[in-house]
């Protein structure tokens, strides 16, 4: 059985200074109630990895607004112009990854890969400072896995084993972000007492170190 | 006769729709690119992907929860297709990244002739990320973009690129209101002019050199 704990809990296995990945897509599938907790603790000097900064009034975006991170490692940050605010007034690092370069890095770090090589950023900007690997005369890019102190991902719902639902798209990076970090909290709209059918679970268990309500 | 914005939207969704055929996996941008599927065929079966982790997207959900479920690459909610399937990122950027796209259709700053695609940033202007498009324009079979053609006056079919590419020689196809254009290992090939425009006119309103094929200066003679 996993530790079931509260959303304040929770909140407080995260330190200031730490890596935090948080799941989501703009809007869908983010694990909101954590985050507010982390604006009411003022858990600051974050490095934040995710998908995007989402809109500055909600979930991650919010982080931004009100100064808790000090480096984003995100593939857009368009729909938070703060984000970019801060960024040119050089007061936040912002880490611009291609989104399918994100998610297998992250990917990467939580299946023992020492990386991979994608042909995604040759002759872009994207490419300095990485080494070219030539295989059967395509170039490819030397990318390295990404990880994280903490992971916050969310689940539609869960069992008292950590197994997780993840309805619609909220999926997007819940299940990869749960395997890279050190400590993996997942909040959960909803925590049934009866096991979930194994067909139905998108996130096993095992990954999962707490469950917050 | 001058165009409106929308009229140009229109012709360009219009032609880029017939590009798209039966069983094909289509990953539409954000923007125009999204008003292509208004005019896809009814008979024609295409599934369409969203990098955030669908296929069988279908129209936008006006009746969605102020916090759907499901939503598109834009963020906003829409509905399923028979056979929609949702999956996470991950699997996302293995059908976008692996060759499994059969065409995608995107926006530009900037192409040129070499099918150098500038989608992604302005420095110091506008600095958005890249998103999925650099995954998306380096694995798709196709990739067509679709623009105004010009932008506050200024081509955007250009010699060279001068902003920050998001990849290189991945263009296949052009549609802007006035003319296809086909990217070809020789150059830029004007294959279709829009009869309200002449040919001197696109030719005034692009930087690139275009190759014109003789069907296109007969009858524009």
């Amino acid at each position: 059985m996993k530790k079931i704990i509260s959303v304040s809990e929770a909140a407080k296995l995260i330190k200031s200074n730490s890596s935090v990945m948080i799941g989501g897509f703009l809007r869908c599938g983010t694990p909101v109630k954590i985050i507010d907790e982390l604006i009411n603790n003022k858990t600051g000097n974050l490095t934040l990895i995710a998908n995007d900064t989402s809109y500055p009034d909600y979930d991650r975006g919010k982080l931004i607004v009100n100064k808790l991170v000090k480096k984003v490692i995100a593939a857009h940050i368009g729909t938070n112009p703060e984000t970019g605010r801060q960024m040119h007034a050089g007061e936040l690092e912002v880490q611009l990854v291609p989104m399918g370069t994100l998610v297998e890095r992250i990917r990467s770090a939580g299946a023992g890969l020492g990386g991979f090589l994608t042909p995604t950023g040759i002759g872009t900007m994207v490419e300095e400072g990485k080494e070219t690997i030539e295989i059967d005369g395509k170039k490819y890019l030397l990318e390295k896995p990404l990880k994280a102190d903490v992971a916050i991902v969310y689940a539609t719902k869960a069992d008292k084993f950590g197994n997780a639902f993840l309805d619609g798209t909220t999926r997007n990076f819940n299940p990869v972000m749960a395997t890279a970090a050190e400590t993996v909290i997942l909040e959960a709209d909803e925590i049934c007492d009866e096991p979930l059918n194994p067909a139905e679970v998108t996130i096993p268990g095992l990954f999962i170190d707490y469950i917050a309500v | 006769m001058e165009l409106s914005k929308e009229q140009c939207r229109e012709i360009i969704a219009r032609r880029v729709a017939k590009e798209v055929k039966e069983g094909d996996v289509i990953t539409l941008g954000i923007g125009l690119p999204t008003e292509v599927a208004n005019y896809i065929p009814h008979n024609i079966h295409v599934i369409f992907q969203s990098e955030n982790g669908m296929t069988g997207v279908g129209h936008r959900d006006l009746s969605a929860p102020e916090n759907p479920k499901v939503i598109n690459a834009g963020g906003l909610a829409v509905t399923t297709r028979p056979g929609a399937v949702f999956f996470d990122t991950s699997m996302a950027f293995t059908i976008i990244r692996g060759g499994h796209v059969d065409a995608t259709v995107l926006g530009a700053l900037q192409v040129d002739e070499e099918g150098n695609l500038a989608n992604w940033m302005i420095p110091g202007v506008l600095v958005p990320g890249m998103g999925g498009a650099m995954d998306l324009v380096v694995g798709a079979k196709k990739v067509i973009i679709a623009m105004e053609h010009t932008s506050k006056g200024r081509p955007r079919i250009v010699k060279k690129c001068s902003i920050p590419l998001t990849a290189q020689h991945e263009v296949d196809m052009i549609v802007t209101e006035r003319c296809v254009i086909d990217v070809t290992p020789q150059g830029l090939v004007l294959k279709e002019i829009n009869p309200n425009f002449s040919l001197e006119k696109i030719l005034a309103s692009t930087d690139a050199n275009l190759i014109i094929p003789d069907y296109l200066t007969q009858k524009a003679g």
